[in-house]
């Protein structure tokens, strides 16, 4: 069979190419190791707030919510001083029964966690003054049922990971399908294109080789290559970074395949239009960059409806839902059927593209 | 001429607004080696890729063993050794000339005796394990040529074969093509190397597009009365050039 001998001797090219293999399998572990790191320490950012002329009671209260410290100033203008100096994040006034907030607002979470905290301080203080003034009424009347003072206390139950989970766990499974389409993408690309620079290509169709054998045998050295990139990242993640896969990992496993062989057609047909690796290269802010805005790294929902619209013709935003859905909600193979579809929609037209594509090289 | 293996009738061949081949008659009739010469430009590629089918004439037709070209099937009949040394530079010798055996489906057994075969043509035995991005010029363009010889070629396309390889092998390698040609085996030489036309049955003069002289090595010498393959070459060129004046 001449796809399986093609599969071998592509195989073999990319196993004696020592750097290149660590770079499909290092790689992708240093960068998710380097996300948890990154990913992991901002749930505790350090709010400092500067109060104005506010109740000491209430000073208290906001003190208490966690991740924030207050320190009172004596004027407003000492305080906008400090304000200045990035010595604090905010400034709140107390004057005439109403709070005036001053921000910094060069990080908008501190400003949002700031306004948050003023609120819910107002609140539980306006709760406590009712309490006392409750009990101060109760006092006086005889008789009177006893108010209940049964502490409310909020039972957390997470559905998915924990209560460390944070935004490194959600873009954890979109982000084993984009190492995946990134890698095969830019190194079957560059194989390919290699093969049409130093003329190899057109030698082999100078052989009896059918333009798809040629094709077909790219696919089954790359679909093995993914598969193995795919089990490193997924050991890695679940073992060593613990993240939970609520689904079954051979789906993951499945769908990281045939993206892969859709990163793979699709890098053939790109190593048509260049003309060196460098012109490839070039590729990745055109055909890469856009998938990760619109693969759900970025959460889709809060797009424009116009914009969203861009996501629906990309591959990974499909590869993306599938893999959120297995790992997160533990969505079975029924489950994923229509992103599978999708996917290999893409799969067929862009590898009958490639088959013809090859006519450039020999007319039959 | 009556039993041609290779025929090329009418072709004209552009390239955007450029003609490169200008209704070219081409006939290389079976069991004889065609050398192909004329300056590089020529458009000796690109006769023989329209033999090979990897381009299409934009008129005129070409047949091989009597079948149209472009035809897949019949690239297994034919050995075929590029211009530019087209080989997997991460293989071996052996892994290159094994790939190519696949391809053109020879298999197990008379795989390994063609390998052993060819690459001791080309004197390749020992350094057949190393990995050809080891190899020198001169190694890889004899890689290049056994990989052409591998299989039962009825035809041999040849284009510069002996570009970088030393005169002692050069010998040898024409000694078995004048072997294979005694074997029945039709070959079509491009050369540069003007003593080697002389070595062939015929030669073919391509100039500014067209094949305007065709005749075995000795006639052609008395018909430009000349001493040698490349002062027919010299003159042919003068009289273009000169007839490109007076136009």
């Amino acid at each position: 069979m001449r796809t399986i001998s093609i599969a071998k001797r592509v195989t073999k090219e990319l196993l004696r190419d020592k750097r290149t293999l660590m770079l499909m399998f290092l790689a992708p572990i240093l960068i998710l190791f380097l996300m948890k790191l990154v990913f992991s320490v901002n749930s505790s950012t350090q709010v400092d707030i500067a109060t104005v002329d506010v109740k000491s009671s209430l000073v208290k209260t906001i003190d208490k919510v966690s991740h924030i410290s207050t320190k009172k100033y004596s004027s407003n203008a000492e305080a906008q001083k400090a304000l200045d100096n990035k010595k604090v994040d905010a400034v709140i006034k107390y004057s005439g029964g109403d709070f005036y907030v001053t921000y910094a607002n060069t990080d908008a979470s501190k400003t949002a966690a700031t306004k948050a905290a003023l609120k819910s301080s107002v609140v539980a203080n306006t709760m406590k003054q009712l309490e006392q003034t409750l009990q101060k009424v109760q006092s006086r009347i005889p008789n009177a049922p006893e108010a209940r003072t049964h502490q409310v206390k909020i039972h957390n139950k997470y559905r998915y990971g924990n209560s460390d989970t944070n935004f490194f766990d959600k873009i954890v499974p979109i982000l084993m399908g984009f190492f995946v389409f990134f890698f095969v993408f830019l190194i079957s690309g560059m194989a390919l294109l290699n093969e049409r620079t130093s003329g190899t290509l057109n030698r082999l169709l100078a052989t009896p080789v059918k333009r798809s054998d040629i094709v077909f045998g790219y696919m089954i050295s790359y679909g093995i290559l993914a598969i193995l990139q795919t089990l490193i990242i997924v050991l890695f993640t679940v073992w060593a970074l613990n993240v939970e896969v609520v689904g079954n990992l051979l789906n993951v496993i499945l769908i990281n395949f045939i993206l892969a062989l859709v990163a793979l057609a699709f890098g053939i047909l790109m190593s048509t239009f260049a003309k060196s690796e460098f012109q490839m290269m070039q590729f990745i802010p055109l055909v890469i960059v856009p998938q990760i805005f619109f693969s759900g790294i970025i959460p889709l929902d809060t797009m424009a409806n116009g914009v969203k619209v861009i996501s629906y013709i990309l591959p990974l935003k499909y590869a993306g839902d599938a893999l959120s859905g297995i790992v997160m909600s533990g969505d079975g193979f029924i489950k994923i059927l229509p992103e599978i579809g999708i996917l290999l929609i893409f799969l067929v037209i862009l590898t009958i593209l490639n088959i013809v594509g090859l006519k450039k090289y020999r007319k039959v | 001429m009556y039993n041609s293996i290779i025929s090329l009738n009418n072709i004209t061949k552009k390239f955007g607004k450029q003609t490169v081949l200008r209704n070219v008659n081409f006939q290389v009739p079976s069991g004889r080696i065609i050398g192909l010469i004329g300056p590089s430009g020529a458009g000796k590629s690109t006769i023989i890729k329209i033999i090979l089918g990897m381009e299409i004439p934009d008129r005129g037709v070409t047949t091989i063993f009597n079948q149209k070209m472009p035809n897949r099937k019949l690239l297994g009949r034919i050995g075929y050794m590029a211009q530019s040394d087209a080989l997997y530079e991460q293989l071996t010798g052996r892994e290159n000339l094994q790939f190519y055996a696949d391809m053109k489906e020879i298999k197990g057994r008379v795989a390994q005796e063609q390998i052993e075969h060819v690459s001791s043509v080309v004197d390749l035995v020992k350094d057949l394990d190393k990995r050809v991005s080891g190899y020198s010029g001169g190694m890889k363009r004899r890689l290049s040529l056994a990989i052409a010889l591998l299989g039962s070629n009825q035809i041999l396309i040849l284009d510069e074969p002996t570009v970088g390889v030393d005169p002692a092998l050069r010998r040898k390698i024409w000694w078995e093509l004048q072997n294979l040609r005694n074997q029945g085996t039709t070959i079509l030489v491009t050369t540069h190397v003007m003593d080697e036309a002389e070595l062939t049955d015929d030669v073919a003069l391509l100039l500014g597009g067209q094949i305007i002289a065709y005749n075995d090595p000795s006639s052609l010498k008395q018909a430009y009365q000349v001493n040698s393959i490349e002062d027919v070459f010299l003159k042919a060129e003068a009289q273009q050039n000169e007839n490109n004046i007076y136009r």
